[in-house]
């Protein structure tokens, strides 16, 4: 009952281990493409900036692996905006494996998003135990639109995705492993998947 | 809606939290895991740990204790204190560090702060600046506060932002350890002329001081020590006294 977490040219991927450790789950940080083909669950965690993240990815052949996927997978910040068609942070053709187009927040507001926000719509079973309005902790700059795929949003400027899931794909714009109690639940949700 | 931050600093030396006036008279307060951990319970929305041990005993020590203090907490929490070099940086974001904090060396080696944003994205880099208010002019001070730079506040820390700072946390010098409020007046300029999170620090006493910072300027998080750590405002009461008073707080 392994689970996968990507390693990749991105931030905070120690962390997402260590909330794995918490709950007393078992992963492993790696790159290789037959240990995340072949672990349970897979998660593709991230902080950094998308044209070298993607670029990365390409050149070691794990794009195509993550595409190809057939179990359950979590994307989290940086892992959900790679997960998306296009990101605006410097032109970047994503995965494509979520019809949305991510963007640079357009506001008067603070950039870095930066902080604990709340999550409204929550329709997956990712949020079991969930309530709405719930707070979790958000770190970005870049945000992806509202699709038919969304299964939470939260406002900041504007209202965006902050989860999309469509088949084995999920993927949540806010740090669950940064994110408290509420956090817990969401990743021990998406391991029970 | 965002919520305006709660953040506990503590003050680490050789891997313990520890309280002290100036430098002076320092106690031990306790866990620096543990104590994290129970403001984390408490409704803390951060923490930053501040190391003042001495530079070459600190190598050894502070990655421990962030790879500790990672693997126990599920809030974020930014880790400062004496990161002078790209590598220094690197082994503590290896160890899970949110956010690393840095003063002295973004004075005195600017590029340091577009080396950090470039190879790990703003977010990880909250520039921290200390200064004081003298004759007219506020003027900005390294080595925790004991050398002046001859640096105007403002425009350091426009720079800090152009260069790719993700967050500013201001100290100010006159109002740290007062206990008579934030320095609203700065802040407000400060949150208005930079378009990145600013943090307040320095001047807690009362609550009503939290409720001012954030009604009177746009800092988007405030800071105190020894507020919390004497028990002398608990943060679930702050909490609940600010949410009263209409200000968006996660409760």
């Amino acid at each position: 009952m392994k689970t996968a977490i990507v390693k990749y040219n991105a931030g905070n991927i120690q962390s997402v281990a260590f909330a794995l450790e918490r709950l007393c789950r078992e992963g492993v940080i790696t790159d290789d493409p037959k240990q995340i083909e072949n672990a349970d669950k897979v998660i593709f965690p991230g902080v950094g900036e998308a044209s070298s993240a993607m670029r990365f990815l390409e050149e070691k052949g794990l794009d195509r692996v993550i595409k190809n996927l057939r179990q359950p997978v979590l994307g989290i910040c940086l892992g959900l905006q790679l997960m998306c068609e296009f990101s605006e942070e410097n032109h970047t053709q994503c995965l494509n494996l979520f019809p949305a187009k991510v963007k640079r927040f357009d506001t008067n507001l603070k950039i870095p998003h930066v902080g604990w926000n709340q999550v409204y719509n929550l329709r997956s079973p990712l949020f079991e135990g969930v309530e709405e309005g719930s707070f979790v902790y958000f770190v970005h700059s870049y945000f992806a639109e509202l699709n038919q795929y969304t299964i939470a949003g939260t406002e900041y400027g504007n209202r965006f995705s902050a989860a999309i899931q469509f088949n084995n794909f999920t993927a949540t714009q806010f740090h669950p492993e940064r994110s408290g109690k509420n956090g817990e639940r969401i990743l021990k949700n998406f391991l029970d998947l | 809606m965002l919520a305006k931050r709660i953040i506990p600093c503590l003050d680490i030396r050789n891997g313990r939290t520890v309280k002290g006036i100036n430098f002076e008279n320092i106690t031990d307060v306790g866990d620096p895991v543990e104590m994290g951990q129970l403001y984390s319970e408490q409704g803390a929305d951060e923490l930053v740990y501040l190391d003042i041990t001495a530079t070459h005993e600190k190598r050894k020590t502070l990655p421990q204790l962030v790879r500790r203090i990672a693997k126990n907490l599920n809030i974020p929490f930014t880790v400062g204190g004496g990161v002078s070099e790209l590598s220094d940086a690197e082994v503590l974001l290896e160890n899970g560090a949110d956010k690393l904090s840095i003063n002295s060396a973004a004075v005195t080696q600017p590029e340091i702060i577009t080396k950090l944003a470039g190879k790990y994205g703003s977010q990880f880099v909250v520039v921290a600046v200390d200064a004081r208010f003298e004759n007219g002019e506020w003027e900005v001070y390294v080595n925790g506060g004991r050398k002046p730079t001859g640096r105007e506040l403002f425009s350091w820390v426009r720079e800090a932002e152009e260069r790719g700072a993700g967050e500013i946390l201001f100290t100010s010098m006159n109002h740290d350890g007062t206990k008579n409020g934030y320095a609203v007046e700065a802040l407000k300029r400060m949150a208005a002329e930079v378009s990145i999170p600013v943090i307040a620090s320095g001047g807690a006493g009362q609550k009503i001081h939290f409720k001012e910072v954030f009604e009177k300027t746009e800092a988007e998080a405030a800071l105190a020590a020894s507020v919390f750590h004497y028990g002398e405002i608990p943060i679930p009461s702050l909490k609940k006294y600010l949410a009263g008073e209409g200000l968006p707080v996660r409760v």
